[in-house]
């Protein structure tokens, strides 16, 4: 069985489809990359998966298990099992690094605070943030607060970890500390979805990925072959600029 | 609970309380621009005056946007009889709302003033345009645009501040009200009307003013 | 002018001044106990106006109105209406209540919009962030959004509170012992309305410039680090 399953999912802003008909099935531990040109829904199917936008249709299984977004503790449900971590402005700006990463599992999943701090002091350890606990985030470089941003997911323990374009707004530098975070993670097994558009990253560290134009999936396989062998024209189109410009 | 409301005794005084809100707005107007040419004055000494002038118009601004508008118009009702002079109860609010008007409005010209750029100041003189001259074809049409929300929504604010009149006698809205009430005795009927008619020539206000304002100056106001 | 410095030392007599004094405390504690009431009343008008889905439009809706009708009627015939209202309902209804009532429902209309403005000003991401992560609409409330929001909310709030000090003067009318009531007794008492609403003036201005330089103070003090929307609204 999948560990997620989503089928024809559609959903919509305002009157404008943002996905049409998207079918995806994502194996535990995977780690499946979405790319695809601005305006293509990318993040809009990781903010539906995670209840932030309604879907018009469709359904997403979860191990077996149907969410049903409309009903309160389904989606509950569904956001304890997985985790998302957006581009910027993640972090709470009034709390220190540890609190961040410690409020959701203490304030809302309620296990008591000493175990989820010993476990969240290990996790910021292993993203090399062991000295910042008692940051705030504006003391933090944009790569640090991202990291931490990863860290608070982590914290969750959650089934699926959805990372929607984390490096998108950092300066070139602070890039690289990201992804090695995020390659770790995939190393270790949890299952990760990741929408980015740096392709020589997805494309070493994804099992498969996903080419999504105007809200559909165009195509789905290994990277390498999508990559330099895109079978469609829109995903010529898009692979072929993005060669051009790394030469 | 033993009140019974009598709406209709309220309806049958509308025209006279029509006369009072067209004597406030004819209030809010007149105080409107004498603050306005009050508060640009105000203003331009408050940037170009010498010392002595900039501290006098300071002070001024000072002093009556820290009083309440009533008192000093109190003052004028009260006071200016002892040295002789003896104004109509609604000159007394016009001045009144005049100086207050023209010490807030003060404050939003000067910031006006101070958006237009060094340097298209520096272009106009290097044009051979004097300091007046500068003011009227280059600062005006600028700080036009940029003060133009500000005093739009003062302006609203002003008419709404025009119900103290009443306190002096003055028969605007409010003090029709007040009068007819005390005819009638339905006092909780009459000010409700009078609320309602408040706040629909607001609303009146504000969407002209909202729409004047784009037509006129492309500014794109709120027009809530 | 002969006539204000011979009423002069009259004029300052200890009882008088003992009871400009005591009126200064009323309007002050007018401003302060009826901003303050508003101020918490106003949150609550804000989680109204912020419920969310069809749900909660009624809320919506209900919130709205309240702060679209009371920021568009005179402070003067607010005062008015709580009394007529009060006195048709309530036999011996204090005075120092209805002000403070309409001082309230006022403050509460104006104060929802400045915390409305602190609660935007807070990121989205950070909300949905918290969202995401099963936080009640509550918990986002009180752990994200209210801690961040007070230096947006704080220093408007403050200048709006100290320039009410000076709209107490309205509720005169309705005859609460306040400065203005009690400069229009002393005129009654036959002395000059030179001296008289000049001293007010001055007491008023003694409250109210101290207080404004604290809130100008409080302004640059809390100069929002983040961007805020520029204030072009039209009311």
């Amino acid at each position: 069985m999948p560990h997620l399953d989503i089928r024809n999912l559609s959903a919509n802003y305002g009157r404008a489809p943002v996905l049409s008909g998207i079918s995806l099935t994502v194996e535990r531990g995977e780690v499946v990359s979405i790319v695809g040109p601005s305006g293509s829904g990318k993040s809009t199917l990781l903010r539906v998966l995670v209840g932030l936008t309604l879907p018009a249709s469709g359904e997403v299984i979860l191990d077996g298990d149907a969410v049903n977004y409309a009903n309160k503790a389904s989606l509950r449900q569904a956001r304890d099992r997985m985790a998302i971590v957006f581009q910027q402005y993640n972090l709470f700006q009034n709390m220190d690094v540890l609190r961040n990463v410690t409020i959701a599992p203490v304030e809302i999943r309620r296990r008591p605070r000493s175990e989820v701090e010993a476990t969240a002091v290990q996790i910021l350890k292993r993203m090399g943030l062991g000295d910042k606990l008692k940051a705030y985030p504006d003391q933090l470089s944009g790569g640090q607060q991202q990291r931490v941003a990863i860290a608070r997911a982590l914290a969750l323990k959650p089934e699926i970890l959805l990372l929607d374009e984390v490096t998108s707004a950092l300066d070139p530098e602070l890039v690289n500390e990201v992804l090695d975070a995020i390659r770790a993670l995939a190393a270790e097994g949890i299952t990760l979805l990741i929408v980015s558009h740096e392709m020589n990253f997805v494309r070493e560290v994804s099992s498969r990925m996903v080419f999504m134009d105007k809200g559909q999936v165009v195509e789905i396989g290994p990277p390498h072959d999508i990559i330099e062998r895109p079978q469609t024209n829109r995903a010529r189109e898009f692979f072929g600029k993005i060669l051009r410009q790394r030469n | 609970m033993n009140y019974t409301f009598q709406f209709g005794v309220v309806f049958a005084r509308l025209p006279e309380l029509w006369q009072g809100a067209l004597l406030s707005l004819e209030i809010g107007v007149l105080s409107f621009w004498g603050g306005a040419l009050l508060g640009l004055l105000l203003a331009a000494f408050k940037v170009y005056g010498s010392g002595v002038v900039r501290w006098l118009a300071n002070s001024f601004i000072v002093f009556f946007t820290n009083t309440p508008a009533v008192i000093q118009i109190y003052f004028l009702y009260y006071g200016l009889p002892e040295i002789g002079v003896l104004w109509s109860n609604v000159t007394c609010v016009i001045v009144g709302l005049t100086l207050n008007t023209g010490a807030y409005l003060a404050e939003i010209m000067r910031a006006g003033f101070i958006s237009v750029h060094r340097t298209e100041l520096e272009a106009a003189e290097t044009l051979g345009f004097a300091r007046w001259q500068q003011i009227r074809h280059v600062i005006l049409p600028h700080i036009a645009k940029v003060i133009y929300p500000a005093l739009a929504n003062y302006f609203v604010v002003l008419m709404l501040g025009t119900s103290m009149a009443s306190i002096f006698g003055v028969n605007e809205l409010t003090g029709q009200a007040y009068n007819i009430a005390s005819d009638n005795y339905r006092h909780i009927e009459m000010f409700t009307v009078v609320a309602g008619i408040y706040i629909l020539l607001t609303f009146i206000a504000s969407l002209s003013l909202a729409f004047f304002g784009r037509w006129a100056f492309r500014v794109r106001a709120r027009i809530f | 002018m002969d006539r204000v410095i011979e009423q002069l030392p009259r004029f300052l007599s200890p009882l008088n001044l003992w009871f400009l004094a005591e009126a200064m405390g009323m309007t002050l504690a007018l401003t302060f106990f009826g901003c303050g009431l508003g101020f918490l009343l106003a949150f609550i008008v804000v989680y109204m106006r912020l419920s969310p889905g069809w749900w909660g439009l009624p809320w919506r809706v209900l919130a709205i109105l309240f702060v679209e009708t009371f920021r568009r009627i005179p402070f003067l015939v607010i005062t008015y209406l709580v009394l007529f209202f009060i006195a048709a309902f309530v036999k011996g209804a204090s005075l120092v209540l209805v002000a403070l009532t309409a001082i309230s429902i006022y403050s509460t209309a104006y104060a929802s919009e400045i915390i409305r403005g602190g609660f935007e000003s807070v990121p989205r991401q950070q909300i949905e962030a918290a969202t995401a992560m099963n936080f009640s609409r509550w918990q986002t409330l009180i752990k994200v959004i209210v801690p961040q929001s007070w230096p947006v909310i704080l220093p408007p709030a403050v200048v709006f509170m100290v320039a009410f000090v000076k709209d107490t003067s309205l509720v005169s009318q309705i005859g609460v012992f306040e400065l203005t009531f009690r400069g229009k007794e002393l005129n009654n008492q036959g002395f000059s309305g030179l001296l008289v609403f000049g001293t007010v003036a001055l007491l008023y201005f003694v409250m109210s410039y101290p207080l404004s330089r604290f809130g100008a103070w409080l302004e640059h003090r809390l100069a929002a680090p983040r961007h805020q929307k520029p204030e072009r609204e039209l009311r």
